[in-house]
């Protein structure tokens, strides 16, 4: 079963993530991308520690993720893959990663940023990724939970979300 | 090593946990033990904070009140995650997952050091999650 949901999300693994999606979905592993989490051991210890121990973890660089999407694709059960950036997701798609769909899960507040939603901020740069991603294809949502009502890339970005 | 308090005072603890949560149970504190108890317990929600704020406001919040412990509701959330960097950080910080009431009560209403007030609110916060009554179960 493939990778069902990419997810942009700057809090990693944390509960939406593990709960909300986890558990709906059934997920049995979740890809985390994230080149400064990937090459820290002490960082793969954080996000491993809370996750059930009946769902794994696979830390990758963007890199490793492109090499590896292939067997990600086939494996038995399914999984999520999460990006703390919208840089990261687009990193993916334009190297040429299997993305049809993608999911803004959170990307909050911060200085140079835009609201758009309650838990989606973008920044100019941000906005170009997701636009650069749509190009290619890829439809894109914001939604938090799989609960939420789906926004759509035109209407996020004309503040139309809530 | 858990660090100690500060002139002898008694130990303080930040609550942080998504939603409203961290502040309902340490308003529930306040009902059942009284200001006192409850003003050594201080809220932070997660809400509408990215990674970095929130590990911004989790130090602010551990530096402000001179916290010895994070009492966090979900091991795999985001403000255990945040306070696990700030305890990197802050060597001496505790981190306690899966709060609940009984277990912030017993904290709150100790008189006990940190380390071993921290062992006493683990052993009353899971002897506070029990099966009252089983049910009719047709299976």
């Amino acid at each position: 079963m493939p990778i069902e949901v990419f997810r942009i999300d700057d809090r990693l693994i944390h509960g939406q993530v593990v709960v909300g999606w986890g558990q709906p979905l059934d997920l049995a592993f979740i890809v985390l991308v994230d080149d400064e989490v990937a090459a820290s051991d002490w960082e793969r210890d954080l996000y491993r520690m809370g996750v059930p121990p009946e769902m794994e973890v696979h830390f990758e660089s963007v890199a490793s993720a492109l090499t590896r999407m292939a067997a990600y694709q086939q494996m038995p059960r399914a999984g999520l893959l999460l990006t703390g950036d919208t840089a990261a997701m687009r990193a993916l798609v334009e190297g040429g990663a299997p993305i049809t769909q993608v999911n803004i899960g959170g990307v909050h507040h911060r200085a140079d940023r835009v609201p758009r939603l309650r838990y989606v901020y973008l920044s100019p740069a941000e906005e170009a990724d997701l636009r650069a991603m749509a190009a290619h294809g890829v439809i894109i949502g914001a939604r938090d939970v799989p609960a939420a009502t789906p926004v759509m890339l035109d209407a996020l970005l004309a503040g139309q979300g809530e | 090593m858990i660090k100690s308090s500060p002139g002898g005072a008694l130990p303080r603890a930040v609550v942080a946990a998504h939603a409203d949560l961290a502040a309902g149970l340490i308003g529930a504190v306040a009902r059942i033990a009284g200001d006192a108890a409850a003003e050594r317990l201080v809220p932070l929600s997660n809400t509408t904070l990215g990674a970095a704020e929130l590990m911004d406001a989790m130090r602010a919040a551990v530096t402000g009140a001179d916290a010895s412990v994070v009492f966090t509701d979900l091991p795999a959330g985001s403000c255990t995650i945040a306070a696990r960097r700030v305890a990197r950080e802050l060597p001496g910080l505790a981190v306690v997952c899966g709060a609940n009431l009984p277990m912030l009560l017993a904290f709150a209403l100790g008189t006990a050091a940190p380390h071993a007030l921290v062992t006493l609110a683990v052993e009353k916060g899971r002897a506070g999650v029990l099966v009252a009554e089983e049910g009719a179960h047709a299976d």
